[in-house]
């Protein structure tokens, strides 16, 4: 079970790798903290002590833009000193080598570890071999989970949007792909969520989806009637040839959010995507820029949650009393 | 030993009168501090808007009792280049507090000059840092700590440590 080694003997947080299982008061913390980080990133010296002289490593086997920048931005704002390191992975390539890498930069006193990684469960080796004093924290594992970014999302969600308990929330397109969605799926139940929805095609839908605690729904409109919040996940292009989807074009008709569509939801209804979008595939241009897009508040949102992430592990450094 | 709130408190009230003519920026250092600088700022009548600063991420013991789960967000009204300003602390002990205040505040801007007043000066002081303005002077027993309540009405409390 992953939710063991999160956590060390003295209850306090040595990874962060995923946020199923995760207490809503811990998700709360994070947020709370991470809204007096928001302060920092808005006066003229962007720049805490937390981490000074800590070392940080973003350990990217995947592709990344925007989590590989908010955690550099993040990271430096705390003072920690960051290294990225992007390296592809073959398929054959797995298992050792992956740890091999670890081991090599472990020797280099490194102290946090921010990996992604195709395959799904990547980070979670990793943390199991790290020693005591080094922190994991899951960047996006293959399908399994992307947890900063559910947060992040949380974050955003609660900022415009308030009590949990009192919203309906629809997660829009490839579900089943979505690491994201999960980590999504995850934190909202923790929170209370009066209502998930998951909208998109049968194929896209995991089977028995509704064991994670959310409704099912085939038809986007009828899915969208009176939600709060909206989040359109990415269709990934390199999908779109396969037999899961005939075409982008039917896609969009049947999936794409439109401003037509968006008078389905809630009035005052905000749309988020985790990015990186797709125009004219899952969004329409007019949704994702206009007045009820968070898309790039989320954007910023994920430096500051990202902080509280990074300064929530790192606190805890202090070798823990031995118990007899 | 008993500390009389109101004296204190009057005491400090007229130590700021006399830097009025700088125009300073009162900034109170959370909790009670923030509580302490909004009672002066209440009692003198001053134009000038209330600062205040959560020092949470300038402490130098968070790698050792990591993040205070209760963070507030520093909030600093104006711009505090070139300006005098009143740095307002319920308690003075050992000086980090004051000492990651100053910190943070040079993280905002170059002020003309920052001023330490502080409602309760105690014994224990691990940093070379001395207050401008006092409102009580105390010495404590080791097991011994003060603490400020409020914020309406303020009062003060010596407990004997649990542990």
């Amino acid at each position: 079970m992953i939710g063991d080694i999160q956590i060390d003997a003295e209850g306090r947080r040595r990874h962060f790798l995923t946020t199923e299982g995760m207490p809503a008061e811990t998700i709360l913390g994070i947020l709370d903290t991470a809204e007096s980080f928001i302060s920092v990133g808005e006066r003229e010296i962007k720049k805490v002590p937390l981490l000074r002289g800590k070392t940080v490593v973003n350990l990217f086997f995947e592709s990344s833009t925007r989590t590989r920048t908010t955690f550099e931005i993040a990271g430096k704002r705390l003072s920690a000193d960051v290294i990225n390191i992007n390296t592809s992975v073959s398929a054959t390539q797995k298992g050792e080598s992956l740890l091999d890498t670890v081991r090599n930069l472990e020797a280099m006193h490194i102290d946090l570890f921010v990996v992604r990684h195709p395959l799904s469960g990547a980070a979670d080796l990793i943390a199991r071999s790290v020693p005591e004093h080094v922190h994991v924290v899951n960047a996006g594992d293959g399908r399994h989970a992307h947890p900063t970014q559910g947060l992040l999302d949380m974050f955003t969600i609660r900022r415009y949007k308030g009590d949990f308990r009192q919203l309906k929330v629809a997660i829009v397109g490839d579900i089943l792909h979505s690491r994201v969605a999960r980590s999504q799926i995850h934190a909202l139940t923790a929170l209370g969520t009066r209502e998930v929805r998951v909208i998109g095609p049968r194929p896209l839908l995991p089977t028995a989806v509704e064991r994670l605690g959310v409704q099912a729904f085939t038809d986007f409109d009828e899915g969208l009637r009176g939600v709060d919040v909206i989040i359109m996940l990415r269709l990934q292009r390199e999908r779109m040839c396969s037999a899961l989807i005939p075409s982008a074009r039917e896609y969009f008709d049947l999936y794409g959010l439109t401003p037509r569509r968006l008078r389905q939801a809630a009035p005052e209804a905000i749309v988020m995507h985790p990015g990186p979008m797709n125009r004219g595939i899952e969004i329409d241009s007019a949704v994702a820029d206009g007045p009820q897009s968070v898309i790039l508040p989320q954007v910023t949102n994920g430096i500051a949650v990202r902080m509280a992430i990074l300064a929530r592990l790192a606190g805890a450094t202090q070798p823990e009393p031995k118990t007899p | 030993m008993t500390v009389d709130i109101e004296d204190a408190l009057a005491r400090m009230a007229d130590g700021l009168r006399t830097l009025t003519p700088r125009r300073p920026l009162l900034i109170g250092v959370h909790t009670g501090g923030t509580w302490v600088a909004e009672w002066l700022h209440r009692r003198l009548g001053l134009a000038e808007p209330l600062g205040s600063l959560d020092i949470s991420f300038y402490r130098d013991d968070f790698s050792r009792v990591g993040m205070n789960p209760q963070v507030k967000t520093s909030h600093l009204p104006v711009s505090i280049d070139d300006r005098h300003l009143v740095l307002i602390d319920d308690v003075l002990h050992t000086g980090r507090t004051v000492r990651a205040a100053l910190n943070e505040l040079f993280d905002y801007g170059r002020p003309a000059s920052i001023a330490l007043a502080v409602l309760i000066e105690r014994d224990g002081r691990e940093l070379p840092i001395q207050p401008d303005i006092v409102g009580a002077r105390i010495r404590l027993k080791a097991n011994e700590h003060v603490k400020l309540t409020g914020p309406d009405p303020l009062g003060i409390k010596i407990m004997e440590k649990s542990d």
